[in-house]
């Protein structure tokens, strides 16, 4: 390792500044002096041996230096390596199926924070609607959005027993909230190992999805507010979000029809019978089938029907999670329509509806 | 960007591998991904795909023998640079392509300094590394680093002149020595 600058005994408090402008190589070999530094650097490399030999091996250093390039990973190189690893070698204690979209939600979201430049955590970040009652336009910066989050996952822990974590100084704490919220997930993911037996449709592997779905929604109003690329979530994944959504839209219809809010006929269906269905086709990595039920609320949501659907509706599968998260209007979230149009409607308001609960 | 583990961290990593613990893989890959794959994209200049399998199979060395790693020999963060410095090479080589063995150890060669380099960035201390970020990345002269750090013109340039002679170091490093013995 070469010398530090402090404690060159060669040539102290030489005449031509030799001591002062050896200092200076450093700031010189990145261009960073003033001019008058600069000239006078050159002018005593010309006479001075040391430090012209010294002066050459930091330029070729400077020249090493690149940007960190941390979102260059290809997207899903995660899943890629995760998968690969259990292939080879099967886990003990796996984390369940239910909890790994958080877990990879949670590390994508890092990764964007991770590359943000300082005074990109002062970003004005809109929370376009849905939120607050779906009042649009509720400002607020990263810092704000983690903070959101982190109290999102705390109410998690809690369902899992986990003790209250130590929430983060502030309401907006900037960057400072990233590591609470970091740790908080990172429990969160260790915990559900035990509750491996719990079932894929309980409510804690729902709650588990429910917070990956916002991490994934908040970290897409952060990307797009400092004009970052954000990829859709992993195909396994994004199909668990997406049957999260529809199953939860029967409950969904029949609210908006307690409200007065629905457009189709209200028919309720006999005893024992599922009424009319919507077909409901979602297209994309995370896509599938699913069958809505719209006259019985309980009534599940199922990838088969044994009637005729009165209705189907094509969409992405991120068009139809953003239209959940109150991100995209009904109007523009299909790609296809057929049959009875009111049912349609109602159907897609009541997935927009998802976003206020 | 982390600068040091600390050793008990690597000790229950290791722990937790060894039993299978998949949310510890996840932790593992989380913390390290960035660095190894860093070094991966560099010495393969670019190849994303090489690059990403080398990174996997880095991980997948470990998980699958977590012993390999001896946390009694050094940090945990040395062993993946390490580790994946030596099968980045070897991709490198084995994809060599055109050119006489003298040129293919010269790419070597480059590509594992610039390598060095990166690792060394990575691992520095932050004063010295947010020196050289805002200075080369930022492209401010030495006042306005020194301001934004809260430091005086003359601490900006002690840093500078240290981080690169540190960085120097790095071209000074023989990728075939590591194969064996950088650990």
């Amino acid at each position: 390792m070469s010398s530090l600058p402090r404690g060159d005994a060669s040539a102290e408090a030489a005449p031509d500044g030799h001591q002062e402008l050896m200092t200076l190589l450093g700031a010189w070999a990145l261009a960073a002096c003033t001019p008058a530094e600069y000239e006078r650097v050159e002018t005593h490399l010309g006479t001075c041996a040391p430090c012209a030999a010294e002066a050459a091996r930091l330029g070729g250093a400077a020249t090493l230096l690149e940007p960190p390039r941390g979102l260059d990973m290809e997207p899903g190189l995660r899943e890629r390596v995760l998968a690969g690893c259990l292939a080879r070698r099967p886990a003990t204690r796996p984390v369940p199926e239910w909890a790994a979209p958080l877990d990879a939600e949670a590390a994508r979201l890092d990764a964007l924070l991770d590359d943000m430049a300082e005074h990109e955590w002062d970003t004005r970040i809109v929370l376009r609607c849905g939120e607050d009652g779906g009042r649009p336009g509720t400002a607020t910066t990263a810092g704000g959005v983690l903070g959101h989050l982190f109290m999102l996952d705390a109410s998690l822990a809690r369902l899992t027993g986990l003790p209250d974590p130590p929430a983060p100084r502030g309401a907006d704490t900037g960057a400072g909230a990233r590591g609470p919220w970091r740790e908080l997930v990172r429990a969160l993911v260790r915990v559900a190992a035990d509750r491996e037996g719990e079932g894929d449709d309980g409510p804690l592997p729902d709650a588990y999805r429910e917070c990956a779905f916002a991490c994934w929604t908040h970290a897409r109003d952060i990307a797009d507010a400092v004009d970052y690329p954000y990829a859709p979530p992993h195909g396994p994944h994004l199909r668990q979000f997406v049957d999260l959504v529809a199953r939860r839209l029967p409950g969904s219809v029949a609210r908006r029809r307690r409200s007065g809010l629905a457009q189709s006929p209200t028919r309720l269906a006999p005893a024992g019978e599922p009424g009319r269905a919507l077909h409901l086709e979602v297209e994309g990595a995370g896509g599938g089938d699913w069958f809505i039920p719209v006259d019985a609320p309980d009534a599940a949501v199922s990838g088969a029907w044994d009637g005729t659907p009165v209705a189907r509706v094509a969409l992405e599968d991120v068009v139809f999670c953003q239209l959940a998260a109150g991100r995209v209007p009904p109007d523009e979230a299909p790609s296809g329509e057929h049959g009875d149009r009111l049912v349609i409607r109602d159907v897609l308001s009541a997935a927009a509806g998802l976003s206020r609960l | 960007m982390a600068h040091l583990t600390p050793p008990q961290w690597d000790r229950d990593i290791r722990r937790r591998l060894e039993h299978g613990d998949a949310a510890a893989l996840s932790e593992l890959y989380d913390r390290f991904a960035t660095l190894a794959h860093g070094i991966a994209q560099r010495i393969l200049d670019g190849d994303e795909r090489a690059a990403g399998d080398v990174t996997g199979e880095v991980f997948a060395r470990l998980w699958e023998r977590p012993s390999a790693f001896d946390p009694a020999r050094g940090p945990l963060r040395t062993w993946i640079a390490a580790e994946t410095h030596r099968l980045a090479v070897a991709a490198l080589r084995e994809g060599a392509g055109p050119g006489t063995p003298d040129e293919t150890a010269a790419r070597v060669r480059a590509a594992s300094t610039a390598a060095r380099a990166d690792y060394i960035v990575g691992s520095m201390p932050a004063p010295l590394h947010d020196a050289l970020r805002l200075t080369r990345f930022g492209r401010h002269d030495c006042r306005e680093t020194a301001r934004r750090l809260g430091i005086t013109e003359a601490e900006t340039h002690r840093r500078l002149r240290l981080g690169l002679q540190l960085l120097s170091s790095a071209s000074r490093y023989d990728p075939d020595a590591a194969d064996g013995t950088d650990r």
